[in-house]
């Protein structure tokens, strides 16, 4: 093994590469007893379970993202969802055009919804989504382009803690309103849908999305690797520093604007890249995923899970969709109350979330009433 | 009156009125064969059954009104005299040519002669018919015994024909006047024609707008008539308007091109499309310049009042959204903590106001109605401040120093709150009616009216904030929280009590939030989601003034609220709402702690 790939993937941490490998056997378990399997038999998943599953895929991804600027680097993005929902909408643009003279009107370059809003030409940022690499460097470069840009102006005059959250907020706020634009060029309120194939292979196919959870699980298991190598560095070793006491990493002689710049923008491409996988699986993108509640409710995944911690995100994403598929299909109503309970829960008694209580349970430490602040120095905190 | 047929001008008028005269006597087949009986050759071979020759009596009425026929209607025609004093109108002929003998014609038994003295009453253009119609319409005209006609005025009557009060008289002594609803239909539109000469300057201006959205030949000559009379500068210069706006159908270039020049200082949108459409089949290079000028600068001027009016709209957002930010601003300024709940006890804040008028419906007089919204206000103060000082003792208090963990156990409360109210009082919107006192508005020139809930709401704002600053400079709690808010661990050192002076600024942020939900309640609908919509914007006015500044948080309140609507008409709602959005975080990139930073020993 190369001294690179030794230093990317850290094969001495078996108990990390244990987990890795259960978790990932158990993922890959569903599609393959899926397809292997005669339908008759009880243990098989039904078909429904893989887009589902695979759904959750890219939520954990999300939230490993979120988990990367939060958890390691102490910039609470309340606007992670806008970027999800930016790299969904370039793959969308790219599944729209794929479906050629199939739409409705038939029109062989215009989507049906630009010929009902009586587009004579396509947008000239439409432009290149008719093939999918240029479509899948979209996903990442405009997603990382925008937190460039935004990063680069908040950070630059240090808005920090609950302001940049605010802002963040508005951001995907902003968005939201754009894209319910009809003017905006993107389908608007019922955003993009009634997507045919990709690459060829029809979206409706068993077999395809089979291939789609797969793709899933792979990118899910790389940016792990990549976060986690990220996050062991040097640079992660800065970030956390800036996480916990900014203004003393700013004196060491670091640049804390650059440090948190380049997590908000791996992380921004990160959640592109699940939003694009997303789109396919679930079939349609729209406006509401701009909506900021549900960028908060990511945040809540993350803490579920253990912020702070590489696994504890994908595993809070799991839970908490899990029971949010569960409960807003058994009793609705219950739902909301569910997950405000969560938030409150959560953050008072969990402060570490559930990997993070596993942890300290096992170092046989007892759990103390008030852990430190992840968030501030103390000095800072008050605005 | 584009496509009217008639060429307009004084000698229409004239014609116009002689045949409005010429119908308003045609009484009606039944009528018209007994005059025709008995004016036995009298009649022209021409007339048509419904166009009975007007019948002049010998003038022996007192009346001083100058009526429109009295210069117009053939006099040499045979007349046929009725006795003043006949009771029994419809047995003999009625004839109709004076205030007087209308008046009287509307006591007749047959609908058909009442609904053309109706007619002739509105065609005479006579003020004093006004009271009489309305008493009319109302049900309040009746005739004595003798029969006079005498309308009810509050507890009195007065009598038809002079307007002069007749003591004494009771109920018992009089028959009511029927009218069908065909009769009311003709007597709410000759009061309506008739308010040109009504003593109230702005319903004359409302009649003149009614004649031009329906022009008539007939509404033509009651405009001229009524602009002799004229005496209110106002609803003259509308009377020439009007006018005007008529003669630019005249034939003659000339006089289109002074109808042009007046009409160029109109305010009126529908004038500058008029002038639009007559530029079309203009031919006339002149007029057509004339035309051409005066639809831009009525164009302009209309702009202005636009302007004028988002300013408005402007100030009213911009005063609901520094009631629904200040309490997120002052919490956050003592206690470091954003509360995300916030927007759901202004949502709390507007149900309260919804129960209370409902309770207010069910249990008190309905006289009692106007009242609800000075109770309301208190009670929701009083609700929305116990549960923000619920919350905060029981959750938020062991997550000082966390601000991004309050941010998220705040947000859990509010999907709860919102479900909550969601479960019991259902998704849909619920209206909130506004007290009497509060609806209606304020008419300024050029249909720019202040509403009174808005101005109501803008002051009601105002003193809030004048209120919330007074406690803070002049009480011993303000003075505590201004501690806190400075140096915390000092203030405790000094022995105030941070945790009682925590609970009681959530307290009394989350009840100046309920107040806000109340202002909400009175300029729309109230649905859980009301919170959700304001949230955003009271953060970004509490991040564009300044965390716990008030003269922070009441400047970005105003200046957001009057941005967003002046650029809506330009940039509509949503981009209008996006762009100011940008501008704010491209503002904080200078000031980053807003527009008024906190100066003290807490900032870094």
């Amino acid at each position: 093994m190369t001294s690179l790939a030794r230093r990317i993937l850290m094969p001495d941490d078996r108990r990390f590469w244990l987990v890795f490998v259960v978790v990932s056997a158990l993922v890959l378990l569903v599609p393959v007893l899926n397809l292997v399997l005669p339908d008759d038999v009880g243990i098989r998943p039904p078909n429904w379970m893989i887009p589902l599953f695979g759904k959750y895929l890219c939520y954990a991804m999300l939230a490993l993202a979120l988990d990367l600027v939060w958890g390691f680097c102490g910039v609470l993005s309340l606007g992670h969802g806008a970027f999800f929902a930016l790299g969904g909408y370039a793959f969308g643009m790219y599944l729209m055009r794929q479906i050629g003279t199939r739409g409705v009107y038939g029109n062989p370059v215009l989507p049906d919804f630009m010929v009902f809003l009586a587009y004579k030409h396509l947008p000239w940022y439409w432009l290149g989504f008719n093939h999918f690499w240029f479509a899948a460097i979209m996903v990442v470069l405009i997603p990382g382009l925008l937190a460039l840009v935004f990063g680069y102006f908040a950070f630059r005059s240090r808005i920090t803690g609950v302001y940049l959250s605010i802002i963040t907020q508005a951001m995907t706020y902003a968005l939201l309103l754009a894209f319910f634009r009809n003017d905006m060029g993107m389908g608007g309120n019922n955003g993009l849908t009634d997507f045919k194939d990709m690459l060829g292979y029809n979206l409706q196919a068993e077999q395809t999305k089979v291939g789609l959870y797969v793709a899933s699980a792979i990118a899910l298991a790389l940016s792990l690797i990549l976060c986690r190598f990220i996050v062991s560095s040097k640079l992660g070793r800065v970030m956390q520093g800036v996480r916990d006491a900014e203004a003393r990493v700013r004196f060491l002689g670091y640049s804390s604007t650059n440090v948190k710049l380049f997590a908000f923008v791996l992380s921004a491409m990160l959640a592109g890249i699940a939003g694009a996988l997303y789109v396919p699986q679930v079939g349609i993108i729209n406006p509401s995923e701009f909506s900021p509640a549900n960028s908060i409710e990511v945040a809540i995944w993350v803490a579920v899970g253990g912020r702070g911690t590489l696994l504890g995100p994908i595993l809070g994403a799991w839970v908490v969709n899990y029971a949010k598929t569960y409960l807003t299909g058994a009793a609705p109503e219950i739902w909301l109350f569910f997950l405000g309970a969560l938030f409150i829960l959560v953050t008072l008694l969990l402060p570490k979330g559930i990997v993070g209580a596993l942890r300290q349970m096992r170092r046989g430490t007892p759990v103390p009433p008030d852990p430190a602040p992840l968030t501030e120095e103390p000095g800072e905190s008050h605005a | 009156m584009n496509g009217e047929p008639h060429p307009l001008g004084v000698g229409l008028a004239r014609r116009t009125i002689w045949g409005r005269s010429l119908r308003v006597l045609g009484f009606g087949p039944f009528v018209a064969a007994l005059l025709i009986a008995i004016l036995a050759a009298g009649a022209p071979g021409g007339a048509r059954a419904g166009d009975a020759q007007p019948i002049t009596v010998a003038a022996d009425d007192s009346s001083d009104a100058a009526t429109p026929d009295a210069d117009t209607q053939g006099s040499d025609d045979t007349g046929t005299s009725t006795d003043e004093g006949d009771k029994t109108p419809a047995a003999a002929p009625v004839v109709i040519n004076d205030f007087a003998s209308a008046v009287k014609a509307l006591n007749a038994d047959d609908a058909d002669v009442k609904a053309k003295a109706v007619q002739f009453l509105g065609a005479a253009g006579d003020a004093r018919a006004i009271p009489v119609l309305q008493a009319m319409a109302a049900d309040g005209l009746f005739a004595t015994k003798d029969g006079a006609l005498v309308y009810a005025d509050r507890d009195t009557f007065r009598d038809a024909l002079t307007g002069k009060e007749v003591p004494g008289l009771k109920s018992d002594d009089l028959s009511g006047i029927s009218a069908n609803n065909r009769l009311r239909g003709i007597v709410q539109g000759v009061i309506g024609q008739l308010g040109l000469f009504g003593p109230d300057p702005a319903i004359r201006r409302q009649a003149v707008a009614a004649i031009v959205s329906q022009p008539s030949p007939e509404g033509v000559a009651m405009l001229r008539q009524a602009l002799g009379k004229e005496t209110d500068p106002a609803a003259k210069a509308a009377m020439i308007d009007a006018l005007a706006l008529f003669d630019l159908a005249d034939p003659d270039p000339a006089k289109r091109l002074a109808a042009i020049k007046l009409l160029a200082g109109s305010t009126d949108p529908n004038v500058a499309g008029m002038l639009k459409h007559l530029l079309e089949t203009e031919k006339d290079p002149a007029v057509q310049a004339a035309a051409d000028k005066a639809v831009s600068s009525i164009r302009f001027r209309v702009g202005l009042i636009d302007i004028g009016v988002n300013l408005f709209e402007g100030l009213s957002l911009g005063s609901i959204l520094l009631l629904a930010a200040i309490g997120l601003s002052v919490t956050f300024g003592v206690m470091g903590v954003i509360n995300m709940a916030h927007g759901e006890m202004i949502m709390l804040g507007a149900y309260t106001a919804y129960v209370t008028q409902r309770a207010f419906a069910a249990w008190l007089p309905f006289g009692m109605m106007d009242f609800y919204l000075p109770v309301a206000v208190p009670v929701a103060f009083l609700v929305t401040a116990g549960i923000g000082m619920a919350l905060e003792r029981t959750v938020i208090r062991f997550l000082y120093g966390r601000p991004l963990e309050t941010l998220l156990s705040t947000w859990g409360i509010s999907l709860i709150l919102q479900q909550a109210v969601r479960s019991i009082f259902g998704p849909d919107n619920q209206a909130v009616a506004n007290p009497s006192w509060m609806t209606g508005g304020m008419d300024l020139a050029g249909g720019f009216t202040l509403t009174w809930n808005r101005l109501v709401i803008i002051f009601f704002c105002l003193a809030v904030l004048g209120a919330l600053a007074a406690v803070l400079r002049y009480s011993s709690f303000g003075l505590h929280m201004r501690a806190v808010a400075q140096n915390r661990p000092m203030a405790a050192a000094m022995g105030i009590r941070t945790g009682r002076v925590d609970a009681l600024t959530f307290a009394v942020g989350s009840g100046i939030a309920g107040t806000a939900g109340v202002a909400l309640s009175q300029i729309g609908n109230v649905s859980p989601n009301l919170g959700q919509t304001y949230i955003v914007d009271s953060f970004m006015v509490v991040v564009f003034g300044g965390v716990g500044s008030l003269w922070g948080t009441l400047l970005g309140a105003g200046t957001l609220g009057i941005v967003n609507k002046l650029l809506e008409p330009f940039a509509g709602a949503i981009l209008g709402k996006v762009v100011v959005l940008v501008l704010i975080i491209l503002f904080i990139q200078r000031r980053p702690r807003g527009l008024f930073a906190l100066r003290g020993r807490s900032v870094e």
